[in-house]
């Protein structure tokens, strides 16, 4: 793409990404109110008292007596403003609340993310170059049952070989405790920490960029323009690194675009089972305590997650692929 | 003379269960410096295979069994992996018949070309020799060009800069596999003359593989003739051309369109479809993007009479075969009237579109691709029948009777397309088509993707079924030869236009049009007209 068309191509699309997270936020807001369910007589039953004027008294303080379209003009007011409710359960605003989240997760999911494209992709193009040979069925079986086997089950199986058996890694948390530590030290700790979650979260795309990988490349290398640089003498090291895999990249950069959206939600789990003080288990309480406010305010901002993070691979595209139009 | 290249006695095997047990089998074939050998053949002749054995490019699956390849005086098939490998691009180097695909699509035409440099030790020579090169190779302003990627250049674009790229280290030996096959015949003139003009420059040695008669006639000094795997033929091309020994030759070359048109009386006046009008143009961008608009078709205005063959004629992108489609409607034009007897076919409703879908057919250009591979011949045949009504038997019937026509077995009907060749699945479209018992025909590029003996096959077919139905058709080609031979007029489409119709004879006789004129001028190996052989030698 030429760089003067950039700066037009990047405004279009975030116009664009403004009106799908828009539609998200209006979506999200008719479902929760489609559940059953009142938050009003929830936070009522907890705090024990249950009469009739209490929860009236309640639902006019959240706004919850006013007509629908009121209640979403308000909530669409609040996003708009970065406003999004106050949880009266955890007593905390839910901007804050998930302000204070959010790090953790991304450094999860982050970390995920890149540790399964660079052991998929590697994997992918040692089994594509040695394909038919054993080191590729190695791969493959190895691929396959990453893919076959279920996340909480894979966490479980870890932490009980790295945390109870070998004692190596902790099985929990984020960071050790009661425990002075320096800078470094510090940071060590918390990469012990993260060690586990992020495999767990990780193998399983790690299986998927094998496969696809092999795939394209193999695709790839059946292609005219491989011909064509072996025909000018080009070494087989060069011609694997510098046409087929670049190539074969195209395809990997979409499904990686797709995955570093549904890692967030994919995290919910893995965050659950390693007690990672994530979004993923903010959402997770939320549910269980019928948390309206810090559940919209999830979704919005997992929503947001996935619209840049799309925006983010067509972006990309646009400068790896010189055949994407900016139109 | 020096002697480049000798090949002797070379045989290829092919995996088993193949068709036949070589791919190639004893072939011996010599090339000197300054020389320029044809390799002719038909698809699956093993050209192809031979030229890859001298560059070492040949697949797997393909190993040499026997024979010696000696180029500039070393053994090649002695040659370390390596050693072969650093000879590829520098002293021997190879064009691809695909300028679309050749290409890598993500980087730089010119860093490409610096590559084949640098990969040789010369990489600090790219900056200032890709510009000569590509200048070299008369592409215009070489230093916008060389920082393009690939999909901004036309296919010819495409193949001057696969030649450039051959040229970068002036090897002794350029291979061309079919390089002008994919192009235009206006382009492939062009890229003809060039490389004959570098090729005498440089002294260099040329092995140009191709199919077409008329290429061989435009560039070889000597031709090597290959059937199912052998060389069966090798001489100058005086001698090959104007007196083939071999049968097989003998029969390419008659099979070769000849060019010289028919004499038949006009056909009398009675219109069957009148276009008027049609416009068709394609729109793309909106929202964010700046509009591209493209006129496929404008100012097309013919009629078509009863009885007779009209050819649209013209280059990819012309516009022929979206004029054809909007006849059928595969393509929905925004003006004009399409009138079928004088009845205009464009405002009409799907429903209202039905009993003219059995009046009007088309044939399609690839055979592989325009029949479903999961269904019987039989079926296919039938299907278009028994959707308007007509008995499962008598379908059935009609069927046989159409495949007799077409010169098919009967057993084809129980047969599968993939059992076929391309000349019989191209057959089995034509019994398809006729089934419907249409007036009308319209044949895009029936025979475009056939070898030239089963294209003659297909072209006499088509004549005979013509006259035997009385059938009206449309037909286009971008094969001007093809043309002659068939039709009675001729329209030649330039972007989205006709610009000249006439009587064939008029059109290729006395073209007025000058676009015609270099249409005509580029028709490859027009100074030669193919001799007259009797069917035996």
């Amino acid at each position: 793409m030429e760089l003067s068309r950039f700066p037009a191509y990047l405004a279009g699309r975030l116009v664009k990404a403004a009106v799908v997270v828009l539609a998200i936020v209006v979506c999200n807001f008719f479902l929760i109110h489609a559940a059953p369910g009142d938050p009003a007589s929830i936070i009522a039953g907890q705090s024990g008292s249950a009469d009739a004027r209490f929860l009236e008294q309640l639902r006019a303080q959240f706004g919850l007596d006013q007509p629908l379209y009121m209640q979403l003009w308000l909530y669409l007011k609040g996003v708009l403003t970065l406003d999004l409710g106050f949880s009266h359960r955890q007593q905390a605003s839910v901007a804050a609340l998930l302000w204070d989240r959010l790090p953790a997760t991304l450094l999860l999911t982050g970390a995920a993310f890149l540790f399964a494209i660079a052991i998929g992709v590697t994997m992918g193009a040692l089994a594509a170059r040695r394909v038919g040979t054993w080191s590729d069925s190695v791969i493959t079986v190895l691929a396959l049952t990453f893919y076959a086997t279920p996340l909480f089950w894979v966490g479980l199986m870890l932490v009980l070989l790295f945390s109870v058996t070998l004692e190596w890694l902790p099985s929990f948390g984020m960071m050790s405790v009661g425990v002075e530590l320096s800078r470094i030290g510090r940071v060590l700790d918390i990469g012990k920490h993260l060690l586990l979650p992020a495999l767990t979260l990780g193998l399983f795309y790690v299986a998927v960029y094998a496969r696809l990988t092999r795939a394209t490349m193999l695709e790839v290398a059946d292609q005219d323009f491989v011909k064509t640089a072996r025909a000018k003498g080009v070494p087989e090291g060069r011609i694997l690194r510098r046409h087929v895999l670049r190539n074969a990249m195209l395809p990997v950069i979409t499904f990686a675009g797709i995955q570093a959206g549904q890692l967030i939600g994919g995290s919910i789990l893995v965050e659950t089972v390693f007690a990672w003080p994530g979004i993923g288990r903010l959402a997770f309480e939320a549910l269980l305590a019928r948390d309206y406010q810090v559940l919209m305010g999830v979704f919005f901002c997992t929503s947001v997650m996935v619209v840049l993070f799309n925006l983010i691979t067509d972006l990309l595209y646009a400068v790896v692929d010189p055949r994407v139009e900016v139109s | 003379m020096t002697r480049l290249l000798t090949v002797e006695n070379l045989s290829v095997a092919l995996p088993r269960g193949a068709d036949r047990p070589h791919a190639v089998e004893e072939v011996s074939l010599h090339l000197d410096a300054g020389e320029i050998l044809c390799v002719v053949g038909e698809s699956g002749s093993g050209k192809s295979i031979t030229a890859n054995t001298v560059m070492g490019l040949l697949p797997k699956g393909l190993p040499v069994t026997s024979g010696r390849i000696t180029f500039e005086g070393e053994d090649l098939l002695g040659l370390s992996a390596e050693a072969l490998r650093s000879r590829r691009g520098r002293r021997m180097a190879m064009v691809f018949q695909e300028p679309m695909t050749a290409l890598n699509p993500l980087m730089k035409v010119g860093d490409q070309i610096a590559e084949a440099l640098s990969v040789h030790g010369k990489g600090a020579e790219a900056r200032a020799r890709v510009p000569e090169l590509l200048a070299a190779v008369n592409l215009p302003d070489p230093a916008a060009i060389a920082r393009m990627h690939p999909f901004r250049l036309s296919g010819g674009q495409r193949q001057r800069v696969m030649i450039a790229m051959a040229l970068a280290l002036e090897p002794a030996l350029l291979i061309a596999d079919e390089p002008t096959t994919a192009l235009d015949v206006t382009t492939q003139a062009q890229i003809l003359r060039m490389m004959r003009e570098i090729q005498q420059r440089r002294g260099m040695g040329v092995m140009f593989i191709t199919h077409d008669f008329g290429v061989v006639a435009e560039i070889a000094d000597r031709v090597a003739v290959m059937q199912r795997g052998r060389i069966v033929e090798q001489g100058t091309a005086r001698e090959v051309l104007d007196a083939p020994q071999h049968p097989y030759t003998r029969a390419l070359i008659s099979a070769v369109p000849h060019g010289r048109t028919l004499d038949r009386a006009a056909a009398r006046p009675a219109p069957v479809l009148q276009m008027k009008g049609v416009t068709k143009t394609y729109q793309r961008g909106g929202w964010f993007g700046a509009r591209a608009v493209v006129r496929a078709v404008h100012d097309a205005d013919f009629t078509l009479n009863k009885g007779e063959t009209l050819g649209l004629v013209g280059e990819s992108g012309s516009g022929k075969s979206t004029l054809a489609r909007c006849v059928v409607r595969l393509v929905e034009p925004e003006q004009g009237e399409i009138l079928f007897h004088g009845n205009d076919l464009r405002p009409l409703s799907r429903q209202g579109w039905l009993p003219y879908r059995k009046r009007i057919q088309m044939v399609f250009q690839d055979p592989y691709a325009s029949l479903n591979p999961r269904r019987k011949v039989g079926d296919a045949i039938t299907e278009g029948p028994i959707t308007h009504g007509v008995g499962r038997d008598e379908a059935r019937q009609r069927a046989l009777e159409l495949l007799r026509l077409v010169k098919l077995e009967p057993s084809a009907m129980e047969r599968y397309p993939h059992e076929f060749s391309g000349g019989q699945r191209q057959r089995i479209g034509l019994a398809r088509a006729l089934a419907m018992q249409p007036e009308l025909l319209i044949a895009d590029e029936p025979v475009s993707a056939l070898d030239v003996s089963v294209q003659a096959q297909v072209l006499d077919l088509l004549a005979e079924i013509r006259q035997r139905l009385g059938l009206t058709m449309l037909f286009i080609t971008h094969d001007l030869r093809v043309a002659a031979q068939i039709c009675d007029r001729i329209a030649v489409m330039q972007r989205g236009a006709i610009v000249e119709l006439g009587p064939t004879a008029e059109v290729f006789g006395a073209p007025k049009h000058p676009y015609t004129r270099s249409l005509l001028d580029s028709i490859p190996g027009r100074g030669w007209t193919p001799p007259e052989l009797a069917e035996t030698a």
